[in-house]
């Protein structure tokens, strides 16, 4: 097990019902410190739920999560955040009625209670706001924001927590193209100090960013390699034309 | 211009008539609770059906105190404002763990749960009757409370206090978690605050407020009775706040003089008054559903926090 010493995070087993329904079922996964890794998989493989155990925004019904090489299976999402893990929704959820500095202020204060009692709320936030060219707007209500911009906004909220874990789903969707080679590059910057798990559709994007891919189906992990792998393999092809 | 709100309050204490003098020291004694309702309700997004509780903490807490212990009114006070926060917490970790319609109807229950206990007690409390506190106990070091003036820069005192402590917290990093959680929770514990304990926050403060109102309201008008603890009360802050202007710091002012003076004029009119002042208020609410300050506020005056 030479892998656990880097691991950033790792889950055994890991699973979860809904009713009936398996909608994560025993997945075995780990996340190396420094990766950009893509989480790719027809609709309703599962993704968004794996992702949730994972930042603690439901709970598991079996297995386990270690983070940092503690066990977090229990540990409440908020006490997540502050060892680092940072989400961003699939489905847009942005303060609407507050100002876009507002949305970032929040993220800002508490990366600030954390880790720089006595740093300024207002330039962390804007800072964050910056990195996804938002800044001019910052006095404007969210809710008012184009879908795209509010895609934006959100992948802001996650920065600005300043996360060892930046765990974005679907991203990109939404986006214009110039919109896009502009998140390309921000993760890119971002990945020079944070850990990214990326959840995305677009196969273009998948490719130019990941270093490794996991790719999931019913639940369960199908195949995971580096790119090039992963565009070769045969079952990934067949669970997509399929799907 | 939250010092030439209370400056403006004090100068009307000497021109106002002897009836509205009065009354404006009643008013902003409960414009105090409807200031404690709005951080719950207007800012952290809860509503409570069940303030009568708090406030009643606050009105027996200390008029016992004074009427079977022979506490001074100096000692009373802090102790009532001690009851409704106490109240508030233990209420509070029982409450948090329903949302919505659930938690309006377990505080509504609390609150007839406390209204009841006071009626239960009657042998303390006088029950609906309820007692007076000796003129001679209502005084403060030298201050004689009974006296009209003197109450009623009590009382813009007593506001005055509590405005400034809204203002500070809703302008606080927990004010902005509050109100975070008003717009939309899960993102809030998403990034990385956790709901319960600022909700919680936000309900001892209400019900400290809340028991502060109620605590002055006995010392001031030496009287403490269980229709402080009714129903009557509890849905007398929701619309003091919802007229004045939730999320708003004095819109709630605002509110509790116009209800307090809408209700004081149609019930000299007709007996029917509660139906007028609620048409009056479904109609206001119709035209301005932000409320009075909040929607001066939405259409002229962003700054207005
Ligand atoms: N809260 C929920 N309640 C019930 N079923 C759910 C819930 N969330 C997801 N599911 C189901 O679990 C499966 C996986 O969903 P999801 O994780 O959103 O997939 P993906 O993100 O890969 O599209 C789907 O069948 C979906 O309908
Ligand atoms: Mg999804």
């Amino acid at each position: 097990m030479s892998t656990v010493s880097t691991s950033l995070i790792a889950t055994e087993g890991l699973t979860r019902d809904f009713g009936g329904l398996r909608a994560v079922d025993h997945v075995d996964f780990s996340l190396e410190k420094g990766e950009v890794r893509a989480v790719i998989g027809p609709n309703g493989a599962g993704k968004t739920t794996f992702v949730s155990l994972l930042c603690g925004r439901i709970p598991p019904s079996e297995g386990r999560i270690r983070y940092e090489g503690r066990d977090i299976t229990r540990l409440p999402a908020h006490r997540r955040v502050a060892l680092g893990i940072a989400y961003t929704f699939q489905i847009t959820s942005i303060f609407a009625n507050l100002t876009l500095f507002d949305n970032v202020a929040l993220p800002a204060q508490k990366h600030l209670s954390l880790h720089h009692p006595g740093g300024s709320i207002r330039d962390y936030g804007m800072a964050a706001l910056e990195r996804v060219g938002l800044a001019d707007r910052a006095e404007e209500q969210a809710g008012n924001l184009s879908y795209g911009h509010q895609r934006l906004l959100e992948i802001a909220m996650g920065l600005a927590i300043h996360p060892r874990l930046l765990i974005l789903d679907e991203p990109t969707q939404g986006l214009a193209e110039g919109e896009i080679a502009r998140f390309e590059a921000l993760v890119r910057e971002v990945a020079q100090e944070s850990t990214v798990l990326l959840i995305e559709h677009n196969m273009d994007v998948v490719m130019n960013l990941a270093s490794r891919i996991t790719v999931l189906n019913f639940g369960a992990i199908l195949a995971e390699g580096t790119p090039e792998e992963i565009r070769a393999n045969e079952a990934v092809q067949a669970a997509y034309l399929g799907g | 211009m939250h010092g030439g709100v209370i400056a403006a309050l004090v100068v009307l204490g000497f021109v106002l008539p002897e009836y509205h003098h009065g009354a404006m020291a009643r008013i902003l004694v409960l414009a105090v609770f409807a200031l404690g309702y709005n951080v719950l309700f207007g800012y952290t997004g809860l509503l409570s059906l069940g303030h009568a509780m708090f406030f009643a903490a606050g009105l027996y807490g200390t008029g016992l105190a004074m009427q079977q212990l022979g506490w001074s009114a100096a000692a009373a006070l802090p102790f009532g404002i001690a009851c409704g926060a106490a109240l508030g917490l233990v209420v509070g970790v029982l409450a948090l763990r329903t949302i919505g319609v659930g938690f309006m109807i377990v505080t509504l229950m609390f609150a007839q749960a406390g209204y009841l206990t006071s009626l239960y007690f009657t042998e303390y409390t006088r029950g609906d009757e309820g007692f007076t506190i000796p003129q001679a106990a209502r005084a403060i070091g030298g201050l004689d409370l009974s006296n009209a003036d003197t109450r009623y820069l009590v009382a813009v005192a007593l506001f005055g206090v509590a405005m400034l402590l809204k203002l500070w917290l809703v302008r606080s990093p927990a004010g902005r978690v509050m109100v975070a959680i008003r717009e939309n929770e899960e993102r809030t514990r998403m990034l990385g605050f956790d709901p319960f304990r600022y909700k919680l926050m936000a309900l001892v403060v209400s019900a400290a407020f809340a028991g502060a109102a109620g605590a002055a309201y006995g010392v001031l008008f030496g009287y403490v009775g269980a229709t402080f603890a009714s129903i009557q009360y509890s849905i007398l802050p929701l619309l003091y706040v919802l007229l004045g202007g939730a999320g708003t710091v004095i819109g709630p002012l605002i509110g509790t003089v116009l209800m307090f003076y809408l209700v004081d004029f149609t019930s000299s009119l007709t007996s029917a008054y509660n139906l007028v002042v609620g048409v009056a208020l479904v109609a206001l609410i119709l035209v301005a559903r932000k409320g009075i300050l909040g929607t001066i506020r939405d259409k002229w005056a962003r700054w207005i926090p």
